[in-house]
Parts: C-alpha cells; sequence; structure tokens
C-alpha cells in the first residue's frame, strides 16, 4: 500500500476497520470526532454495525454488549467521554473481554478545552473504573504509529482477553500525515469458546462481573493479575533514540515524547550527551529498560503534558539513584522543542541535587512563563 | 394384565427452567416471571437461540434459572448491552429482564433510547414500586403516599415527583411495536402476561421494533406483607395508579394469535 496523506482520527478509524472491526459504537466529542464521523460512513458501506449512542455510557456498554459474543468491537471518545465510560471498563475488566478504545485526549479537569493534552494518564493507566484491574495502553506519537498501535491493540486485547487503550491526544487525532494503511485483513471466523452467541447445541454460557463470593472474586483478581504480569513480561514496548552513549535521559511518550525527539536532536548537534526514551506501553511501563539505564544516566528529564503522571512511573523507575528532572506544559498548551531544549541544557550545566522535588523548581520556571 | 392411564401430566418445569432452587423471597413474583419467559422460550423453540441479560437488582441471577446464554449488565444499561448484542447477532433474541428501579430511575435514557431507535429487543420489567435488592427504598414507580424506607414519612409527591408510568411513556416512541402493561397477582392475570410476553417475542421474530412488557410485581418482604397481603396490595393500590393494558400495538401485529 502506498503511503498517503491521512487525518490521525480518520487513520486510526480505518486501522481498525481493516483490522477487522466487526461493530462501532461511539459518541461526538471534539477532538474525536472524525473517527465517528469515519466509522458512521465505513462501516455501514462493509455490512458492519455501527451505532451513535445516546452518551458514552451507553456506548461503551453496547461495546460491552457485542464483545460479549467474541467479536472484535470499539468505542472512541475524548477525555469527558472517556470519564463516563468508566463504569462500563470496569464492568468489561470484570468480564474478562476483550475491547479496544481509543481516547483523543484533551485539555482539562472539567470540560477544559479541545486543545491536545495528557492529563488522562492516571486515568487510563491506573485504572479509572472502580476495582482492581489494568489495561493495555499504548501511546502513539505520529499518524503512523497510531495506525499500527491500533491494530495492534486488537491482538493485545484478544491475546489477553483485555481492555486495551490508544491514548492519543488532539495534536495526534487532528494532525495531516503522509501514512501507510495495513491491508484489509478477512474477519475472524472463529468464535472464542467463551462468547455468548446462544447456546445452540451446548451448555449455556454466562458472562457475569458479579462473584458474591469473596472468596471466587479473590480468585478472579488473582487470574487478572496473573494475566496482567504476563503481559508486563511480554509485552512491553518503547523507542530509544541517542541512548547509547547518553548521560542525559529525556522520557516523554505520544506528542510530548515527539517534541522531545526535536528538542534531542538539536541538543546532540550542540555535543550535549542527550538520549530519548520514548514508551509505546505506558501500562506496562517501560520500567526495566529504565533502571537498566540508570548506570549512564546523570540525570533523566520527563516531559509530559501533564503535571508529572506519568514522572511518578519514572521515579519509581529510578529508586532515587539519579536525579530525575520534570518539564510539563498543561491545560492542553503543547511545548515547543525550544523549551524542551533549554531544560536539556539547564540539565546538562546546572548541578542537579538528589532528593529534591523536581515539581518545585519546575512550577517556579512554568509560572515565569504562563498567563 | 392390562393397566388403565389415569394421570395426565397437565403442568411440569418448562424445559427452558433449570431446576435451580430460586433465591426469591415468599411471595415474590419474579420466580412467575421467570417461568414465564421460560414457557414462552419453549413454545417458540428459541431457547438455543436466545441471549437474556441479567439486570442489577433482586433478578441479578436470573441465569440461576432461565437455561439460556446470559449475559449480566450493569445497573440500568441491559438496553444499551442488549443493543450491542443485537446488533452484531441480529438473527438471535436478546430479552433484557429490569426492575422498575433499573429501567425508570438509572437506567432511564438506555430504555428511552432503546425503545427510540426501535431496538429489536424485548424487555419484561417488573414494577414492584419500590427497590427490591436494596432493601426497600423509593423509586420513580412509588406510589404517592407509599412509605419506603427512604421515604418513611410516604412519597411527598410535591418533594419527591410523581410516579412514572413507563408504559405509557415508551408507548409513544415511534420504535415501540408493542408496549403493554399487565400484572402478576392472579391467575387469570398471569396467563395474560404470558401472552404479553409472547407477543414481545413475536415482535422481535418479526423485526417489528421494541417491545416491553411491564408486569406489576410483588415484594412481600419490603412491602411488609404476607404474599396473599402483597397480591391483594397490587390489586387495589399499584393497578389504579398503573391501568394495565395494551399501549402501543403495531398494526403489523394484526391477526397474529398467540
Ligand atoms: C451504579 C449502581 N448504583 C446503585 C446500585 C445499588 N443497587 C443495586 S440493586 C438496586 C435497585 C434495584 O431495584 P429494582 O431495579 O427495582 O429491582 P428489584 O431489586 O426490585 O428487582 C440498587 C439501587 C448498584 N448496584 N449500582
Amino acid at each position: 500500500m502506498a503511503r498517503e496523506l491521512l487525518k490521525g482520527n480518520e487513520a486510526m478509524a480505518e486501522a481498525a476497520i481493516r483490522a477487522g472491526l466487526e461493530a462501532y459504537f461511539g459518541y461526538p466529542i471534539t477532538p474525536q470526532t472524525e473517527l465517528l464521523e469515519w466509522m458512521s460512513k465505513r462501516m455501514p458501506e462493509l455490512g458492519r454495525p455501527f451505532l451513535q449512542a445516546e452518551s458514552e455510557v451507553a456506548a461503551i456498554n453496547m461495546v460491552y454488549g457485542a464483545a460479549c459474543t467474541g467479536k472484535r468491537v470499539m468505542s472512541s471518545s475524548s477525555s469527558p467521554g472517556v470519564s463516563l465510560m468508566m463504569e462500563g471498563l470496569s464492568y468489561i475488566a470484570g468480564t474478562e473481554l476483550p475491547a479496544v478504545l481509543i481516547n483523543v485526549m484533551r485539555g482539562g479537569p472539567g470540560l477544559g478545552n479541545i486543545a491536545p493534552s495528557q492529563g488522562d494518564y492516571n486515568q487510563m493507566v491506573r485504572g479509572g473504573g472502580h476495582g482492581d484491574y489494568h489495561a493495555i495502553v499504548l501511546a502513539p506519537a505520529s499518524v503512523q504509529e497510531a495506525i499500527d498501535l491500533v491494530v495492534l491493540a486488537f491482538d493485545l486485547a484478544e491475546k489477553y482477553r483485555s481492555l486495551t487503550f490508544v491514548i492519543a491526544d488532539g495534536n495526534i487525532g487532528q494532525m495531516m500525515e503522509p501514512a501507510e494503511l495495513p491491508p484489509m485483513r478477512p474477519l475472524k471466523r472463529t468464535v472464542p469458546e467463551w462468547a455468548v452467541q446462544g447456546a445452540i447445541g451446548r451448555e449455556r454460557r454466562v458472562l457475569s462481573s458479579i462473584y458474591i463470593e469473596p472468596e471466587d472474586e479473590e480468585v478472579v483478581n488473582i487470574r487478572l493479575l496473573e494475566r496482567w504480569r504476563e503481559i508486563e513480561a511480554n509485552e512491553v514496548r518503547f523507542k530509544e533514540y541517542f541512548l547509547e552513549d547518553a548521560e542525559i535521559i529525556v522520557i516523554g511518550y505520544g506528542t510530548a515524547g515527539r517534541v522531545a525527539f526535536s528538542a534531542v536532536r538539536t541538543a546532540r548537534e550542540q555535543g550535549i550527551p542527550v538520549g530519548l526514551l520514548r514508551p509505546i506501553t505506558v501500562n506496562p511501563f517501560p520500567s526495566g529498560r529504565i533502571a537498566e539505564l540508570i548506570p549512564q544516566a546523570r540525570a533523566f528529564l520527563v516531559v509530559e503534558m501533564s503535571t508529572g503522571q506519568m514522572l511518578e512511573d519514572v521515579q519509581r523507575a529510578v529508586e532515587g539513584r539519579v536525579p530525575v528532572e520534570f518539564y510539563g506544559r498543561l491545560g492542553g498548551v503543547v511545548p515547543y522543542p525550544d523549551e524542551i531544549l533549554n531544560e536539556i541544557i539547564r540539565v546538562a550545566e546546572e548541578p542537579i541535587e538528589l532528593g529534591v522535588d523536581p515539581l518545585d523548581g519546575w512550577l517556579k520556571r512554568l509560572k515565569a512563563i504562563t498567563n | 394384565m392390562e393397566t388403565v392411564e389415569t394421570a395426565k401430566l397437565v403442568y411440569s418445569r418448562p424445559e427452558s427452567l433449570t431446576d435451580a432452587t430460586m433465591h426469591y423471597c415468599p411471595g415474590c413474583t419474579h420466580g412467575v416471571a421467570h417461568r414465564l419467559i421460560a414457557e414462552v422460550m419453549d413454545e417458540m423453540g428459541i431457547r438455543e437461540r436466545t441471549i437474556g441479560v441479567a439486570p442489577v437488582g433482586c433478578s441479578v441471577f436470573a441465569y440461576y434459572y432461565l437455561d439460556c446464554d446470559f449475559v449480566e449488565a450493569a445497573h440500568g444499561r441491559a438496553p444499551a448491552m442488549a443493543t450491542g448484542l443485537k446488533r452484531v447477532l441480529p438473527d438471535r433474541f436478546v430479552f433484557t429482564y429490569q426492575g422498575d428501579g433499573d429501567l425508570a430511575s438509572i437506567g432511564m435514557a438506555e430504555i428511552m433510547h432503546a425503545a427510540g431507535r426501535g431496538e429489536n429487543i424485548t424487555v419484561i420489567s417488573t414494577n414492584t414500586a419500590q427497590y427490591g435488592m436494596t432493601g426497600g427504598q423509593m423509586a420513580p414507580t412509588t406510589l404517592p403516599g407509599q412509605k419506603t424506607t427512604s421515604s418513611p414519612s410516604g412519597r411527598d409527591v410535591e418533594l419527591m415527583g410523581y410516579p412514572l408510568r413507563m408504559a405509557e411513556v415508551l408507548s409513544n416512541m415511534e420504535g415501540s411495536g408493542y408496549v403493554v402493561r399487565r400484572s402478576l397477582h392472579n391467575a387469570a392475570n398471569i396467563r395474560k402476561a404470558k401472552k404479553a410476553i409472547r407477543m414481545a417475542f413475536e415482535v422481535q421474530k418479526r423485526g417489528l421494533g421494541f417491545a416491553m412488557v411491564e408486569l406489576l410485581s410483588t415484594c412481600p418482604t419490603n412491602w411488609g406483607m404476607s404474599a396473599v397481603e402483597s397480591l391483594k396490595w397490587v390489586e387495589e393500590n399499584m393497578i389504579p395508579v398503573y391501568p394495565l393494558g395494551d399501549y402501543k400495538v403495531t398494526s403489523a401485529l394484526d391477526g397474529i394469535r398467540v
């Protein structure tokens, strides 16, 4: 297939379709809406169900119902809509069903705005819905990567009977870039052995997230955790740039990671020994790779479009052995490469003390340049 | 020696009903409603092609008793879940079973829009004028003046609003093919309820849109009555507020007898 100029939201929609999506349920919200609109045209063309639900609450419960049949199903939304889906997501996790959700994140909290943000990291990575569960979370930094990760999301969801989220931000959703779509996959023909499709010639099956005996629920929780640990062991993905001899290691995902890449490249040209680690899976988090980098690192610099949500995961991986600095822009503001370059230079030139809360200095510097 | 047949089996457990002992309180009509659904599945021969959606409420374990594939929804979301199922498996029978709190309170948006879309599902809803499972709190269906554990002085309509009549409300939806209210308080009405449930599945079979049967039901435990008293309470107090009848019957059903 040839490279075409594609808009992120539409590319993700078409990638899902080509990955064998069998039903889509969603609700309009900026900056995700083109995804739903693309589905509304393409899915009926292919004779596959598309439904605009009355709310995100309904949309995710439609996904829940359709996922019970073992079909490939998904929804997409943006931050406020994803908040509404948390109930359904918890039920899907509790019923151990595969399902894919794309969150094109926007500025918050509350109604916030429609600009790109990474403020939903905690909600997506650490749960969001009630109860003990984990979801696989994939973070693309380009339209091409968004396409590839949407396809991967379905495969991972089914392999582990797990929720899989693709967290893009408004930037990835709205941006147009040359990218290549995968070929159209044939629809799945097999029905998973757990699926509910009517008890034709077999015992009835029940799919439920209720385990009224705490001892039974505990067994389910153990199973979910063991499956999660298997995911942690096998599915960590990241990209590295200039890391071989890097003494300053920048860590950023999605759009923040992409902007950081420009800054790192410029810093390299200036002779600063800096490299970039860009997590692709923010859950499971590449903690192991970060730990490996500690001996060569003078300092880590975490860059996010949030108040330092992923920062906590990096700090946990680094265990206080070298300084971890932070730079973030908030509320839908995307950092410029120059801002990150300045941070890299600062970390390279200034002595950074161990054991100081990186948020203190960052907030002071940020307030000096904001409204 | 010649044997003479003296007994004929006239009543037995429907095939679609499991032999599990029901957990419902004595005098509760959930068991009756379950049995009627099972009889209808038997008569129509659709047990193997039916998927039930259980609610959150006393009937959360409906699938212990109804011998077909089942899923278990979040509170009020059964119509959305049923929509997802039906859209990907249009040739299966999909029904929800919902209490009045589930359907008329927390699940109001989902039921209204399922009807509005003419979603080709069957909804069996039980109306006990309060929340059963959580111990008898006020529901949108609670009668004016009725005492519940969260309206201890009786439902004051000035403060707590008026009963919601779901059959009437849903019958106004263009997508509704069949919306009726029946009662389970005596044998004659149970027979009528059974016919209505059958009709609601026939609507689905024929692709005639959304179908709902609201069943006036008892909750002797939370009402603080004996089983017999509660049946009488349905007749004397609930039917005047919730008149039985056919609220929407699509003309496409003309001539169909069940
Ligand atoms: C989101 C949510 N809110 C509240 C509850 C608690 N809850 C469980 S059952 C129920 C009411 C059930 O009443 P109804 O739907 O009338 O069914 P019944 O038990 O009377 O059959 C409530 C409020 C819940 N499980 N989930």
